[in-house]
């Protein structure tokens, strides 16, 4: 349960072994936290003592996001395990190449970043709704808002990913289950590792104080950092001149 | 019966979560309805006026009852009264005072009902003299989890009823409860106010001179610091006698049992925060200096125990994100722990508009019940506050060092770790709650934060 002041003591990270995911546990790590559980692909690679999560426990589970018949047995395994979940973190995700030339990977992708968080929402809404309370923290992209010629497969999954989050928000209104979708934009990690940064880049810190935040004030959307909701208010816009210009 | 689904909070307005709300009565419980309850794996909480600062009263994705009020069976000669659980210290008051009679125990506000005074085993102002509301009951009635209802007495069986007077509704439901009464002349009380400089004046008199007076309390301005750290305005009394009004020439005495609360104001919903720090300081500035430095007045039931309830909704004044209640109590001899939280408050800047500092007496009983010998100070917090989690967290290291503990009623934010240092017999709590309740029945928002269950 969460306390008064929103800190939880019960936390799943779905891609447990995410730069994001791992610094929103940290921030997450005050006195009320007693459990973490990280799903991850390959549980024997985790060191559980590399994750700072204060006095509380870490537990890993196995967790594929392509095996998306999995997931809602996975996740009530977790609360039956380890009780109410009171924040469940969509962390998992890849980049991929975004390549005209490789319709096969480019629709992996899509199953790992669009069909999975799509699975893996509906598993932690069914159990959130049926707990009465709880946020599922959806780690959506800039990327999504207005798609980019350079990653439009990536963008595509992005949109479509956000755009379930904010719908699934609306239709578990007043049942107590609640969704943060969160917009960060670069964010320096190990999975843009080699990439030029884009403009407002951030680290998976600023992302993790973003969304505790998020989560203490109740929001359903957060971006990161804050200004990119009004940079993109205009984006969004632009004509398509100036916004393939801007993707140089 | 009737049920649907509520985001339910308590008074602080923090952590709201969704139950199946249930309005029923004690009838309709007792002839089955319990069965209905039971489908549902996440458990049942009775919830009373939901005046509980966190989340006692809430029980997520359960079902969370409330009881009709039931009836008020008094007994004048024995100044008993019998009265249904859910009803509330404001009717049954008004059944009461004009009879004569008043509550042993009234905590800060009528609108809190009998199951949930005694579920909290509320103390108020008399604590020092008369002990907390547990320590005035003949017998209660409860619905137990196999469905029985059954009445118990202290002596019929001891583990259940200590374990029920201030065990947050974790026992059973408690349905109806045989109080005994007070016998007052007059629904006045003679209140000698003071207005006292600092922390240390006012600890020393109240250690002085308490023991004169049925009802004590003071209460502390906690933005003043320096030299007027805790400066604060005592206040004491007792009910006023028919002779006092008489030796005063009283109007009241016409009509010496008259009793009509008013409700002064109410506060709209959707306000921002208004206890902004200039505005807590200015009101406690104003609070302080209108004090008389030393006085005697005859003064209502409500204006003296009840003064926030002429305010209807006051807790909508923190705005949406809600505030916290603090409560702990630390042993008389701890008096630099209490003075260290104050300065802490102080120096955080976190306005607190209601700070209360009160002297205990002996405990009653209960294995969970809070009071205990010593001081107790209550105090708000905006819950929205930055760096607040931190500070609470260092004042509950401070409150266990000296062997205090925390007031479950408010509590919103402590632990497991906290609550089992504060209360040495939570394991005896745990033992007869797990016979009485082998399959985890009972169960609330609180007790799964607290691991109560």
């Amino acid at each position: 349960m969460n306390n008064a002041i929103n800190d939880p003591q019960t936390v799943l990270v779905l891609g447990g072994t995410s730069d994001i995911g791992q610094a929103i546990v940290a921030k997450l790590a005050t006195t009320s936290l007693r459990q973490v559980i990280l799903a991850v692909r390959q549980p024997d690679q985790v060191d559980v003592e590399q994750v700072a999560v204060g006095d509380a426990d870490v537990a890993v589970v196995g967790f594929d996001a392509t095996d998306t018949a999995s997931h809602e047995a996975l996740i009530a395994d977790v609360a039956e395990e380890y009780g109410d979940l009171d924040v469940i973190v969509q962390a998992f995700g890849q980049l991929g190449a975004s390549d005209l030339q490789d319709p096969i990977a480019s629709a992996e992708l899509a199953t790992v970043n669009y069909a999975g968080a799509v699975s893996s929402g509906l598993a932690a809404a069914k159990q959130l709704r049926l707990q009465g309370h709880g946020t599922l923290v959806v780690l959506s992209s800039v990327a999504g808002v207005r798609t980019r010629g350079s990653n439009f497969v990536y963008g595509s999954t992005k949109a479509g990913q956000d755009a379930f989050a904010t719908g699934l928000g609306h239709a578990l209104h007043g049942t107590g289950a609640k969704v943060l979708t969160v917009r960060p934009g670069f964010v320096r990690s190990a999975m843009t590792d080699g990439l030029e940064e884009a403009p407002f880049s951030v680290d998976p810190d600023d992302v993790a104080d973003a969304v505790v935040a998020g989560l203490r004030s109740g929001k359903s959307v957060v971006w990161v950092p804050g200004k990119l909701r009004y940079v993109f208010g205009l984006l969004r816009f632009a004509p398509d001149a100036v916004w393939r210009k801007l993707d140089k | 019966m009737r049920s649907q689904l509520t985001e339910l909070s308590g008074w602080g307005r923090t952590s709201p979560t969704v139950a199946t709300l249930v309005d029923t009565s004690t009838q309709e419980l007792t002839a089955g309805g319990l069965a209905f309850l039971t489908s549902n794996r996440r458990g049942v909480i009775a919830r009373g006026l939901g005046r509980a600062y966190g989340d006692p009263a809430q029980n997520a994705g359960g079902n969370v009852v409330r009881l009709a009020p039931g009836p008020i069976l008094l007994d004048d000669e024995a100044g008993v009264v019998t009265v249904g659980a859910g009803v509330s210290l404001d009717e049954l008051l008004r059944h009461l005072v004009p009879r004569g009679w008043f509550i042993p125990v009234s905590p800060g506000t009528r609108f809190v009902t009998i199951g949930g005074a005694v579920a909290s085993d509320v103390h108020g102002k008399n604590h020092h003299v008369d002990g907390s509301f547990g320590s005035h009951l003949d017998q209660l009635t409860m619905l137990l989890a196999d469905g029985r209802s059954r009445a118990i007495t202290a002596a019929s069986d001891p583990d259940l009823w200590w374990a029920t007077i201030g065990g947050m509704g974790l026992t059973g439901i408690i349905t109806d409860v045989t109080i005994r009464l007070l016998p007052i002349e007059s629904s006045l009380c003679v209140v000698d106010t003071e207005r006292v400089p600092n922390l240390e004046a006012l600890l020393e008199r109240m250690e002085s001179g308490d023991h004169r007076y049925r009802y004590s309390v003071a209460w502390i301005d906690l933005v003043a610091s320096g030299s007027g750290l805790g400066r604060s305005v005592l206040t004491r009394g007792d009910h006023a006698t028919v002779d006092q009004l008489a030796a005063d020439g009283h109007k009241a005495l016409r009509d010496p049992l008259a009793f009509g609360p008013p409700e002064l104001a109410a506060i709209p919903p959707g306000i921002p925060n208004a206890l902004s720090r200039p505005a807590v300081r200015a009101f406690n500035e104003l609070w302080y200096r209108k004090a008389p430095k030393e006085h005697r007045s005859f003064e209502s039931i409500t204006g003296f125990f009840h003064p926030l309830d002429m305010i209807g909704e006051w807790n909508r004044l923190y705005g949406s994100k809600g505030f916290l209640q603090y409560q702990f109590v630390v042993p008389f001899e701890a008096v630099d722990t209490l003075r260290e939280i104050v300065k802490r408050v102080v120096a955080s800047g976190y306005a607190s508009f209601l700070a209360i500092l009160k002297r205990f007496g002996p405990e009653s009983g209960g294995l969970l019940s809070f009071p205990t010998p010593g001081w107790t100070l209550t105090l708000d917090l905006p819950a929205g506050a930055a760096g607040l989690g931190a500070l609470l967290a260092d004042l509950d290291a401070m409150v266990l060092e000296v062997g205090g503990r925390h007031y479950l009623a408010k509590d919103a934010t402590t632990t497991p770790e906290v609550i089992r240092a504060g209360y040495p017999r939570l394991d005896e709590w745990l033992a007869i709650r797990k016979r009485v309740d082998p399959d985890g029945l009972w169960a609330s928002d609180q007790a799964r934060r607290l691991a109560l269950v």
